[in-house]
């Protein structure tokens, strides 16, 4: 077993109970510990005191301590807690907290690789029952376990923006897609003949580039190219033009162009920058939102893939707009296999002048980025969290104001924006406000990236002009037999075929780009059920309405399924659904009920059918029978009231 | 000249502590003013054990963890015109749904009662045995809130519940006076 860890003398990841371990670790007392113990321990010790002075100590660089700690030992140790607690200055607790936090950071020890299996519905949909089975077959564990000889671990995971694709798998670093159970066999056959992740990608991984590398992996289902994003594009023209061009004539440009927030909620981006330029500071910062949490969203994986360097120049721009030095890419812990891609762009760009000191030769204009992991948390895709996340606490919304355009990260005025903004704001300086503004429709400017996936022909990304219908979009993606429409994610709206002709733009219909196709064999309360365990999962657990009312929803949601559902449970789901988005301090709060709320509405008949009735006002719901089985078993006799064929 | 007709109310503890109906005796004096307006039938109170007719108002302790205690609130709610779940354990489940929190186990049943009367750390029980006489209700797979066995009209939180705000609830029930309880009513703190 010893040798079989990945370096030898690090025995404490296995067979130790980390609860025990914890104690002893605060009680200790050197002659209580044997001396192997000791020794490994002072071999982890200087490890992971070496990734912390990798990173000067900072405390605000807690995640990415805490993931090359959970990448080197496969867990945090306590005794790696207490160890990163007395370089940074904090409390175990409080590194506790983090790594806790955190779904790719464990407190338990996890297999070498780890293999993560989107979960989500449209997976579910698509065969992922067959291809788990050939997991643990083929591994020999469960999802949730362990092997025994420590080298995988099998989980699922909420969406990992391979929907288009499905179903998908993170295994290590590199992601898989369109699995099928064969795949899944033969992929845990050469990870158990000790097979490299990477090796399942590529045998000449290691030659290929970074690009190549995540060509090679993930399509990129391009399926209707644009005018702004994913036509031809100009490299660096806008840049070129912001330099010509005074701070706020580049807010001036981009808010006469309409361009609106394409993360979701849809703020008018040069407004936000406004704000962040005259707001009295020292510094400021400017951070792409690259979570991309949404389950269905799958649109800034392709600008990271091919218009990588149309981002970073538009976060460029932001920069200079609102007189910010540094900036940060949050990108999502799903999309690692990214990371050398993105590093390798920001790299050339350092090499070309156009990251750095004096970009462009412009005196002053100086501006860096340096790229943040997320570690699986859909909530780090709210922008408070983003920041909570960035500065090494774990990933929990801000109460809001002040605004991160106020105080955001470290507490300087910061823009978020999501990917696609930015790449909207880097064509908008080269091709003028004008030219976009005139794209789209009455309030909603310009084109939008539609993500489409579930039951139709040509799953993959739509750039369109906003404003199209829903009808127009589904005829494009080879939707014939849709029946339910899901538009922005589970935060977003589900619609039925009556409302097909509604529009894609923020009047009508708004959305970060999701769109989940369902044709008419798919159970709408199964759909529902499972969006809801996701923000059941999702949630931080701050606000108790969120963290306990999406259980009740839930809860709710599988009575109905089970044909348990009284006529009053109607009016149980809209007031619990109410009290949650009232009472809740973000985002994932306030929308975690749509799921139920927009099928109450569009999908009416889905929950009445389930209803039972209740006669003389007694219940028919409960049923009398199954509550006594197990009794009448135990006690192995029968009911004198229930029984009707009882005899003493 | 004639008294109008006074209310009947009818209780029933099920499984609760009797603390509620203890609490109805809290209402002090004022029982004295309610018994002016109700004559009560079926109740611990007046040991009678079946309805002899029917009643206004039913008022039940405890939530359902035996097949009597549903084998009753069913009688209740067949017998009653509003039926009022009183106390914690009447609207949900109460202390004794905590062995519905025995999740993770095939046969929570088995292993609730085992360690309540066999393995338990303090339990000196001789006999090494569950009770089953035969007289013994059959307990239900879980506890249930009396709302999921049959609709209820009216419920009055606490544990127990005020003699104040019984009071409260049911001169104004009974004088249709009723809107729903004060803010100070239902105040814990
Ligand atoms: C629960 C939750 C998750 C979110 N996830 C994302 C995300 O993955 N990507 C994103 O750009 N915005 C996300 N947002 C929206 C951000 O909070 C923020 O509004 C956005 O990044 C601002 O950028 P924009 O104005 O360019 O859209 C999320 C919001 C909430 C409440
Ligand atoms: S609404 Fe939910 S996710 Fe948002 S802060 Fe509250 S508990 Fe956390
Ligand atoms: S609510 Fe409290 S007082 Fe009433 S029966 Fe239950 S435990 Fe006893
Ligand atoms: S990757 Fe599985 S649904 Fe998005």
């Amino acid at each position: 077993m010893v040798a079989d860890a990945p370096n030898g003398n690090d025995i404490t990841r296995t067979g130790f109970d980390p609860g025990a371990e914890w104690f002893a670790a605060l009680h200790e007392e050197p002659n209580g510990i044997d001396s192997l113990t000791l020794q490994t321990h002072t071999s982890e010790t200087a490890a992971v005191a070496e990734i912390c002075g990798g990173f000067d100590n900072d405390p605000h660089r807690m995640l990415d301590i805490l993931r090359q700690v959970q990448e080197r030992y496969c867990w945090i140790s306590p005794q790696a807690m207490r160890v990163i607690a007395d370089l940074t200055g904090l409390t175990p607790i409080a590194v506790e907290g983090v790594a806790s936090f955190y779904s790719f950071l464990s407190l338990s020890l996890r297999g070498r690789v780890t293999i993560r299996l989107c979960d989500d519905i449209i997976d579910r949909f698509s065969g992922l029952g067959a291809i788990t089975e050939a997991f643990e077959t083929g591994l020999g564990i469960k999802v949730g376990g362990t092997s025994a000889n420590g080298a995988f671990s099998l989980e699922f995971t909420p969406c990992i923006g391979l929907c288009d694709q499905a179903p998908a798998a993170m295994v290590g670093d590199v992601v898989l897609t369109a699995l099928t159970p064969q795949k899944a066999s033969r992929i845990a056959e050469a990870l158990k003949a000790g097979q490299s992740p990477e090796d399942l990608v590529s045998q000449r991984f290691g030659d290929l580039s970074p690009h190549e590398r995540a060509e090679r992996m993930v399509e990129n289902n391009i399926r209707h190219a644009g005018a702004v994003l994913l036509g031809p594009v100009a490299a660096d023209a806008g840049l070129r033009n912001g330099l010509d061009l005074s701070p706020p004539q580049i807010i001036d440009t981009v808010e006469a162009s309409g361009l609106r927030g394409c993360g979701g909620a849809g703020f008018t981006t040069g407004r936000k920058w406004r704000m962040a330029a005259t707001e009295q500071a020292e510094r400021r910062f400017v951070i792409c939102n690259a979570d991309e949490g949404e389950p269905g969203t799958f649109k800034d994986r392709v600008l990271l893939t091919e218009r990588p360097h149309l981002l970073i120049e538009g976060m460029t721009i932001a920069a200079r707009a609102v007189g910010a030095s540094q900036g940060i890419v949050y990108l999502r812990g799903e999309y690692v296999y990214l990371r050398d891609h993105i590093e390798a762009v920001l790299a050339d760009r350092r090499a070309r002048g156009l990251l750095g000191k004096a970009i462009l030769g412009a005196d002053g204009f100086d501006f860096d980025i340096r790229l943040q992991m997320g570690a699986g948390a859909y909530i780090c895709g709210e922008e408070g969290a983003l920041i909570s996340s960035c500065e090494g606490l774990p990933g929990e919304p801000k109460t809001r104001p002040p605004y991160p355009v106020t105080r955001g990260y470290l507490g300087f005025p910061t823009v978020v924006n999501n990917a696609e903004t930015f790449c909207h704001a880097a064509r908008i300086l080269d091709r003028g406000a004008r030219w976009f503004s005139a794209m789209g429709c009455q309030g909603s400017h310009g084109t939008k990236l539609f993500s489409v996936s579930g039951d139709c022909l040509n799953p993959g990304i739509y750039e369109l002009p906003y404003g199209q219908t829903v009808q127009e979009l589904l005829e494009m993606a080879g939707a014939e037999d849709a029946a339910a429409v899901l538009v922005g994610g589970p935060s977003g709206t589900m619609i039925g075929r009556d409302t097909f002709h509604r529009r894609l733009c923020f009047d009508d219909l708004a959305t970060g780009g999701a769109v989940v196709v369902f044709s008419h064999r798919r159970n709408i309360l199964e759909i529902v059920e499972y969006y809801m365990s996701f923000f059941v999962h999702e949630s931080c657990g701050y606000c108790t309405p969120c963290r306990v009312g999406n259980v009740f929803l839930q809860k709710a949601i599988g009575k109905f399924r089970d044909g348990k559902a009284n006529p009053g449970d109607i009016d149980y789901l809209r007031d619990l659904s109410s009290t949650i988005i009232e009472t809740s301090r973000c985002g994932l709060g306030m929308t975690s009920p749509n799921p139920i709320l927009s099928t109450l509405e569009n999908f009416p008949l889905v929950y009445s059918a389930m209803v039972k009735p209740t006669r003389d006002r007694i219940r028919d719901t409960f049923d009398i029978q199954s509550a006594i089985d197990g009794a009448r078993k135990l006690a192995r006799r029968r009911s004198h009231i229930f029984d009707r064929d009882f005899t003493e | 000249m004639s008294e109008p007709p006074r209310a009947r109310i009818a209780t029933a503890s099920l499984a609760g502590c009797f603390g509620c109906h203890m609490a109805i005796l809290d209402m002090d004096e004022r029982l004295i003013e309610l018994t002016k307006l109700v004559e009560i039938d079926r109740s611990p109170l007046t040991d009678i054990k079946s309805f002899t007719r029917r009643a206004d108002i039913g008022i039940i302790e405890g939530g359902c963890c035996n097949e009597e205690n549903v084998h009753v609130l069913r009688d209740f709610r067949r017998n009653c015109d509003v039926l009022i779940a009183l106390g914690q354990c009447a609207i949900m489940g109460g202390l004794p749904a905590m062995r519905n929190a025995i999740m993770h186990s095939d046969e929570p049943l088995r292993e609730c009662l085992e360690e309540a009367f066999i393995s338990g750390r303090n339990i000196r029980n001789t006999t090494h045995n569950i009770p089953n006489d035969p007289a013994l209700p059959l307990l239900l797979d879980e506890v249930y809130a009396c709302s999921e066995v049959v609709e209820i009209d009216y419920q009055i939180p606490g544990c127990a519940p005020s003699g104040d705000i019984i009071f409260d609830t049911l001169s104004r029930l009974l004088t249709g006076r009723f809107r729903g309880f004060g803010r100070d009513m239902i105040k814990f703190d």
